[in-house]
């Protein structure tokens, strides 16, 4: 019976976030055109500047367009991770967080079916990419789209609980820009989303060495041999540690005796 | 609802000690933050099928007393009690207990009311049956049965805020905590809502705890909780409160309370 209690709460959730997302119609066109500027036009003109060797997991030669759709794959899923950030720090202005907070359900399960709905929704976004970049003659092998799921739920859930981990010390809304600048940017490009890393290496060390350690590399690279039918422990292990730094950092954040919720207090608290 | 409906351990079982055992009993409550006391040993009770107003200007700490009461954040000093359960203690069952409606509004204005009902059916864990079943039937009290598949952004104010009071309701709560709900909507609306949320408390025996600035919003047979910079000046029905400051009015009292003029 508690179960049952449990899974209508996560249920009432996920639909939530799956008809607010469809409401949202230019989030959803926003989520889906920018990876396909960037195939249809970096990738096409970058294509001619890198030259890529033979790396794993690919095992011919390959174009540009193959080696940065797993890259742009992440960044569907690091922008979704940001963007349930955003609504956290939006629905705790706008007072419609506390709703969610008032329910008798643990308060990190609630932080959990909040992640696990975002990572629905990223991986409905990036399976519609996928089929628009087979168009693209982005075809990767046809059990790869299979063997990508666990992968596609891993790194989710660790963009998702960074972007839960970052709500909690954002105190406005306008300092959401910030976020953009300082987390999703330097993520993003210090990473081997655009390039193998060790092109990044030949440019400068100490870059690779931050594009290495960055969790979004792990995040790509996991995906990237997923997507080809490969297991990289490296990249699972360090995906998955994230995952759990991140959540448990995210729960301490939200806990009702410690942390943001605690500590929070002004003018507006005063009523 | 199962594993939230195991009996109270704290209250007592005799049916002769039931009507002085509060729904919500606040006893010796502090809170802080920072260096600043907002709430300084604050107690009191909310009988059920009593309106009980929370009665404060301004920066009294209305809100901050919601928020423990609602466990936003938890309570350090003092104890809150809801049908017997400990909030720290047994916070799911206490929690499972409360309805509550929030000065801002929390509905979702691009999802239907319906949806936005299921969404709080589900947060409690209730059944899809027994949501569609409530949300039917409190949507046809506030008169809004037929509006249920619209969105709730063609909702005027004062549906919108009748539509939170019934969402409040779906799982059943003893307790009913409105913080402010008035703000925002006109006389006429003012007076529905406050009558509205009266019959609810004679109907259906709800215990009421209503935060106001505005003191006509007390009728004479409610209960007061005169709050005031984080301290209960006094509480009980308008009547004793009145005979105990000797004021005709409870404005009177109010000022009298405060040593200063009284709220609107």
């Amino acid at each position: 019976m508690t179960a049952a209690l449990y899974w209508r709460c996560l249920r009432a959730i996920i639909i939530r976030e799956g008809l607010r997302f469809v409401h949202q119609r230019e989030r959803f066109f926003a989520a889906l055109v920018r990876p396909l500027v960037w195939l249809a036009i970096f990738a096409v003109g970058f294509r001619a500047v890198l030259g890529l060797s033979i790396i794993p997991p690919y095992e011919t030669y390959i174009l540009y367009e193959d080696y940065v759709t797993p890259g742009l794959v992440g960044m569907i899923q690091l922008f979704n991770g940001m963007q349930s950030s955003l609504s956290m720090v939006y629905d705790r202005e706008m007072g419609s967080m506390k709703t969610l907070l008032v329910s008798p359900l643990p308060r990190w399960y609630l932080l959990v079916c909040k992640l696990l709905a975002g990572v629905l929704v990223s991986i409905a976004q990036v399976y519609v990419f996928f089929a628009i970049a087979w168009f693209w003659n982005v075809q990767p092998p046809e059990l790869g789209y299979l063997t990508v799921l666990p992968a596609l739920v891993l790194s989710g859930l660790m963009l998702g609980a960074l972007g839960l981990l970052l709500s909690s010390f954002i105190r406005q809304l306008e300092n959401f820009a910030g976020v953009m600048n300082f987390v999703i940017f330097p993520m993003f490009f210090a990473s081997s989303a655009l390039y193998p890393l060790w092109r990044i290496r030949e440019g400068s060390p100490t870059l690779a060495w931050i594009a290495g350690v960055n969790p979004f590399t792990q995040a790509v690279e996991l995906i990237r041999f997923a997507l080809y039918l490969q297991f990289n422990a490296t990249a699972f292990m360090a995906v998955s540690a994230c995952l759990v730094l991140f959540l448990g950092g995210a729960i301490l954040a939200y806990d009702p005796g410690r942390g943001f919720w605690a500590r929070r207090g002004g003018p507006a608290e005063q009523g | 609802m199962a594993c939230f409906e195991t009996a109270p351990p704290d209250r007592r079982a005799d049916p002769d000690d039931a009507a002085a055992d509060p729904v919500l009993a606040v006893e010796g409550l502090s809170h802080r933050f920072g260096t600043r006391a907002v709430l300084d040993d604050v107690s009191f009770g909310v009988p059920a099928g009593r309106f009980t107003a929370l009665l404060g200007l301004n920066g009294a700490g209305k809100t901050t007393l919601f928020s423990l009461i609602t466990r936003i954040y938890n309570t350090r000093r003092g104890n809150i009690r809801v049908f017997g359960f400990d909030m720290r203690r047994h916070p799911a069952q206490a929690l499972a207990r409360i309805g509550v409606v929030f000065q801002q509004p929390t509905l979702d204005p691009d999802l239907t009311v319906l949806q936005n009902l299921r969404y709080h059916g589900g947060l409690h864990g209730l059944a899809s049956a027994d949501i569609e079943a409530r949300a039917g039937e409190e949507l046809a009290r506030i008169g809004l049965a037929e509006r249920a598949d619209e969105r709730v952004r063609t909702l005027s104010g004062g549906q919108r805020r009748r539509v939170e009071i019934a969402r409040a309701l779906l799982h059943r709560p003893s307790l009913l905590l409105l913080d402010e709900p008035t703000v925002g909507l006109d006389i006429e609306l003012r007076r529905q809502v406050l009558d509205h949320v009266h019959a609810l408390c004679r109907e259906r025996g709800l215990a009421v705890l209503w935060a106001t600035h505005l003191i006509d919003e007390v009728l004479d047979g409610d209960g007061v909780v005169v709050l005031h910079l984080g301290r209960v000046l006094a509480a009980g029905l308008v009547e004793e409160v009145r005979a105990a400051t000797g004021s005709a009015a409870l404005g009177q009292a109010f000022a009298r309370l405060t040593g200063r003029g009284g709220p609107e």
